[in-house]
């Protein structure tokens, strides 16, 4: 996989390491937050609603 | 417990960073539940036959233990590591939930302050501290953004805690709208099954963070940044400064005053917010335009502002500095609060935009504070510098209440003020962010005599 730009490099490791994204750890780490934070803003949202009512 | 040593959680070459700031949010996510606590005040309220101050001072102690736990934890959470630390915290925030479900269950009160007060509040605020200077150190680059990151997720986490407790309330009792109607109150078992099942459900989450948590090599850089060619700030230092030294400099007490300023000044919105708006918008016949239900759609937008902010400000410190993201706080929060006073009861859409954005401000003001404590003292020691600097914010919790509840109480009863009865608090307000941008004008980098020397730096490396 090509690396990013500000991809994570390593120079304790002794090469210029290329990034292993990890993309199912990372979906899924993103995911477990992500959903209760949308969980909570659009339940937040729906309430504010009435003050423009 | 060897695998929860720093030394255990470096991470390997070629470790994506992405990976961290979901660990750091779900610490993060759980302990904001301490934002949302009046979900179950009233219930509480009926459980223990006790009045509202009895049942406020579980929240009180435990805003209390997150600063003096932050302040003293501070060098331990350093030295240990953040996935040590975030173990901690778990272990604690979810012991104080289930020892508070046992005193509800029993009706011991004492229980519920020794649990959710006491033990919850130690882990609180070694969870507040525990990621974040991890997270700097993994975004050298963009720290503001980093710990806005984080620190957002407190805000974020009484969004998530408050609609869900309520729905779990209702699930627990068997609440029936045909039945119960709108005026149901929660029994106290159903909030006792509540704090078990929060306590459990936050322990897990929580671990996610603490098995994912990751310090990077020493060493390490993100690819393509070079810190000698970053842009050159007399304000951000390349030296670094012990936790203990850092509380001998005037920078670091113009730091905490200017937090205890911002912080107090929004406390005055916060605490207010549901009445303020209703006597805001209220008529000559005495009567708000303004409903219970209208004004928790209101309290509930500060929320989300609360928690933006803390990104979005955070972030855009990392363009334009640190000590100009301050001065935009405390001089437009000082502007914003007077176009509040004098022309907020004229428009409804005004009085929220300047109400959110104030509170932007406020959030933004807890999220920046490490990033500046960084640019000003290094990444050395910076979690335990941030801890100390905490007790700003406990210091604030009690003196904004006593302000805002003092001067309303000279203007009159709760439901029968009008705008101009909060013309005292809101210019007091302004008062105080006016001596915090004063404040923030004098900070200045901190004197060499005060930088740690490179041979003690690399000798608490090696023994970390």
């Amino acid at each position: 996989m090509p690396a990013r730009p500000h991809d994570a490099v390593n120079p304790a490791g002794g090469t210029d390491v290329p990034v292993n994204p990890a993309t199912g750890r990372l979906v899924f780490g993103w995911l477990l937050v992500g959903i209760p934070l949308a969980y909570g803003v659009i339940t937040t949202l729906s309430r504010v609603g009435q003050l423009f009512q | 417990m060897n695998w929860l040593d720093r030394s255990r959680s470096i991470a390997p070459p070629g470790f994506n960073r992405w990976l961290i700031p979901p660990a750091a949010l779900a610490v993060h996510l759980c302990i904001g539940q301490a934002y949302a606590t009046s979900v179950y005040k009233s219930a509480l309220i009926g459980h223990f036959g006790l009045s509202q101050t009895a049942i406020g001072i579980i929240f009180s102690i435990a805003i209390v233990m997150l600063g003096l736990s932050a302040a003293i934890m501070g060098t331990w959470v350093e030295r240990s590591g953040p996935r040590k630390s975030m173990f901690v915290a778990a272990s604690f925030w979810g012991a104080g939930f289930l020892v508070g479900a046992a005193g509800i269950f029993t009706s011991q009160l004492w229980l519920v302050y020794l649990g959710y007060g006491f033990i919850g509040g130690i882990g609180l605020g070694i969870g507040y501290i525990s990621p974040v200077s991890t997270l700097m150190k993994w975004f050298p680059d963009r720290p503001g953004m980093a710990t806005g990151m984080a620190i957002m997720g407190f805000g974020g986490g009484a969004l998530i805690a408050s609609p869900m407790s309520s729905a779990l309330l209702k699930f627990f009792d068997g609440f029936d709208p045909a039945v119960d109607g709108a005026d149901w109150i929660a029994s106290g078992t159903s909030v006792g099954k509540l704090f078990l099942t929060l306590g459990i459900v936050y322990f897990a989450v929580m671990m996610y963070g603490v098995l994912n948590i990751r310090v990077p090599a020493p060493g390490w850089m993100p690819r393509g940044w070079d810190p000698s060619k970053a842009k050159v700030s007399a304000m951000v230092t390349t030296a670094h400064v012990s936790a203990a030294n850092a509380i001998k400099t005037r920078s670091f007490w113009l730091v905490w005053a200017v937090l205890f300023l911002n912080v107090t000044a929004g406390i005055g919105i916060l605490e207010q917010a549901s009445p303020m708006i209703q006597d805001f918008f209220r008529g000559a016949d005495g009567n708000s335009a303004v409903n219970a239900a209208v004004a928790a759609g209101f309290v509930g937008m500060l929320s989300i502002g609360n928690m933006a902010g803390r990104f979005i400000w955070s972030s855009t410190s990392d363009v334009i500095g640190r000590k100009r993201i301050y001065m935009v706080y405390l001089g437009a929060g000082a502007l914003f609060y007077v176009v509040l006073a004098f022309f907020g009861g004229s428009s409804m859409l005004l009085f929220v935009a300047m109400a959110v954005v104030i509170i932007s401000f406020y959030g933004g003001s807890f999220a920046t504070a490490p990033a500046y404590l960084k640019d000003l003292f290094g990444t050395f020691q910076v979690g335990a510098i941030h801890g100390r600097l905490l007790t700003a914010w406990s210091a604030a919790g009690i003196a904004g209440p006593l302000i805002v509840n003092g001067l309303l109480d000279a203007q009159g009863k709760p439901g029968t003020m009008n705008a101009h009865n909060y013309l005292p608090v809101l210019l007091t307000m302004v008062g105080l962010l006016v001596i915090g941008f004063v404040a923030s004008t004098l900070i200045r980098p901190v004197d060499a005599k005060y930088h740690e020397p490179e041979e003690e730096l690399a000798s608490a490396r090696k023994g970390s």
